[in-house]
């Protein structure tokens, strides 16, 4: 497992898919930070967090794409497959990865507040709580798009997969309040990400919203492991 | 090849277990792999039905048969990247389906595509392999002595993606020897290589015999004639054959057939060949060697015409510039073994079919 692990950091930064993934995050971070804040002349945070997790629909797919299509497609699974590693090593090895590559972007990202704090002062406890949020909704969509990753070989496909699969997890809460039938509105709003990522942002740390990210996390990590445990059968 | 440590070294993490494997391993009686009745389903269509072998410890053998008769599906269940719908396979009397992690640890796995990653050196990629079987072995020493037994030396610091077919064709098997396990499989392991490179392959996998327990699969006749020791013979999921190499030839019951190039006039050549003794049936082809014409000689099995044929043509004064037995060779005699399995069965489903009646 661990061996896997080395092997996704070091491809990351042997491919061009780490330089850019690392790139594009911290253009467009800067850029939301610098317009939401600074030129607004403000240290409220909200909308900088908010944007961020939007962006996060264009941005996971980035990281997660290749994971498990590429070794599909270039056979490699077979290796890995066939090699002394359990399907739970492998799946969270490559988890593992891209959390680690995203938490760095993340925490890159974050020293922009400290400008923020510099100047002005922000309430710390709100912006650490929207980190934690965002770093939550983040290992939720990672999940994701390793999950549909590993459902096919095409890693376009992957990719536009997962932004759509992202997409309907956050537009749910939008397209709710057109919906007049009460309990289906009650269950979209169950699986919104958007929802209970706003308790975050008020500064509130709310457990029920952490358990529900860390369980769709875990539930698309057991699915991952289930494709390939049933590929085997195929 | 000369992995010297061998057998007595831990390649593996935990000892016990381990031990508890190398005992089942080296208990000699046992055979190392053991397929038992396997069957792979894939909704209505049986890629394996019914397949069951044995193969004993140093043995090396050749799963033989023509492209999609279940070679790479045989393979792929015995190294644990499939499963099974029946049956069961082991690898050193550990179960492949009951206890693959184990199992695997005594597999080195070539698949059909050399699994490489293009994005790495050859160095990172075997250092990988390494870390990724939990071998235990020297790194240095051990991925060294396999870089030299596979010539990869002068290529270890170039990227994977740049390096030519043969090159990563070496690669995958240089994959496969790390943690130097007891049972090495290599699905067409030759495929795409250059003459050279296929006589330095082949000449590597036969000193791999002995100390490994080797499968190799291949389309190629003379491939397995090379190598392997024996040879299952499979077609349409089923084995159709199991014998040793050298008697193969002899399980069908055929007449031979000699191709002689004789200088001399062409009628009273044919009409003297005809009448040695033995001969059933002989005719002028169309090959010429300059003056001499080549002529077909079939005789019923087991006679023996040459020598007879030889003292004619000394007596009449007829050059033999060449002399060739035919037929008896794994070309023909693959095609008489699945023409014969074909027959036996559709005679099979007629005659169901007339039961049912």
């Amino acid at each position: 497992m661990i061996a896997i692990y080395k092997r996704e950091m070091t491809s990351y930064f042997t491919t061009p898919i780490g330089y850019v993934f690392v790139a594009i995050f911290l253009a467009i971070s800067g850029a939301l930070f610098a317009a939401t804040t600074l030129f607004e002349m403000t240290n409220e945070t909200g909308q900088y967090f908010s944007y961020m997790l939007f962006m996060y629909v264009l941005l996971v797919p980035l990281l997660t794409m290749k994971s498990f299509s590429e070794e599909r497609k270039t056979r490699t699974e077979q290796l890995l497959l066939t090699a002394p590693v359990s399907l739970v090593g492998m799946v969270m090895a490559k988890f593992l990865a891209a959390m680690t590559l995203f938490v760095g972007c993340q925490g890159l990202g974050a020293l922009a507040l400290f400008i923020l704090g510099r100047y002005s002062a922000v309430k710390v406890g709100v912006v650490l709580a929207s980190v934690l949020g965002l770093l939550l909704v983040g290992m939720a969509f990672i999940t994701v798009g390793l999950f549909v990753s590993a459902l096919t070989e095409n890693q376009l496909a992957a990719a536009v997969g997962t932004v759509g699969i992202l997409l309907a997890f956050l537009l749910i809460s939008f397209v709710n309040q057109y919906i007049n039938v009460y309990w289906i509105r009650f269950v979209l709003n169950c699986l919104s990400m958007w929802s209970r990522f706003q308790n975050f942002l008020q500064g509130t740390l709310d457990l029920a919203a952490i358990f529900y990210y860390l369980s769709v996390a875990a539930v698309f990590l057991f699915l991952t492991v289930r494709i390939y445990d049933k590929r085997r059968y195929n | 090849m000369r992995l010297r440590r061998a057998a007595d070294a831990a390649c593996f993490m935990k000892k016990d277990k381990l031990q508890a494997v190398e005992e089942t391993a080296s208990n000699t009686t046992a055979p190392m792999i053991q397929v038992e009745h396997l069957v792979k389903r894939y909704g209505a269509t049986y890629a394996l039905s019914d397949i069951s072998f044995e193969i004993g410890a140093g043995e090396i053998v050749g799963l033989l048969g023509p492209n999609g008769a279940g070679k790479s599906t045989t393979m792929n269940i015995l190294t644990g990247y499939l499963s099974a719908t029946e049956g069961n396979a082991s690898v050193g009397g550990v179960s492949i389906l009951d206890d693959p992690m184990n199992a695997k640890r005594l597999i080195g796995y070539l698949p059909e595509q050399p699994p490489v990653y293009p994005d790495m050196t050859v160095d990172e990629y075997l250092s990988f392999v390494y870390d990724l079987k939990h071998c235990t072995l020297p790194r240095e020493e051990h991925l060294n002595e396999i870089r030299d037994v596979v010539k990869l030396q002068e290529v270890r610091r170039r990227l994977i993606r740049n390096l030519s077919k043969g090159y990563r064709q070496r690669v995958g098997i240089a994959q496969a020897l790390i943690g130097d396990p007891k049972v090495i499989i290599f699905d067409e392991p030759t495929v795409g290589l250059d003459p050279k490179q296929i006589l330095e392959v082949r000449n590597l996998i036969r000193s791999l015999g002995g100390k490994h327990t080797v499968i190799l699969s291949t389309h190629i006749l003379a491939e397995v004639q090379a190598v392997c020791e024996r040879i299952v013979v499979i077609n349409h999921g089923k084995i159709i054959a199991n014998e040793r190499t050298d008697e193969l030839a002899r399980v069908i019951e055929e007449n031979a057939h000699y191709v002689y190039a004789i200088c001399g006039p062409q009628r009273e050549v044919l009409n003297g060949l005809r009448s040695v003794k033995g001969v059933l049936y002989c005719e002028v082809r169309t090959e010429r060697e300059g003056e001499a014409y080549t002529y077909l000689v079939e005789t019923a099995a087991g006679v023996e015409p040459r020598r007879a044929i030889f003292r004619l043509c000394a007596e009449r004064g007829w050059a033999i510039v060449g002399a060739a037995a035919t037929g008896g060779d794994l070309e023909s005699v693959f095609i008489k073994l699945v023409d014969r399995a074909n027959t036996t069965e559709s005679k099979g489903a007629r005659g169901r079919k007339e039961a049912r009646k």
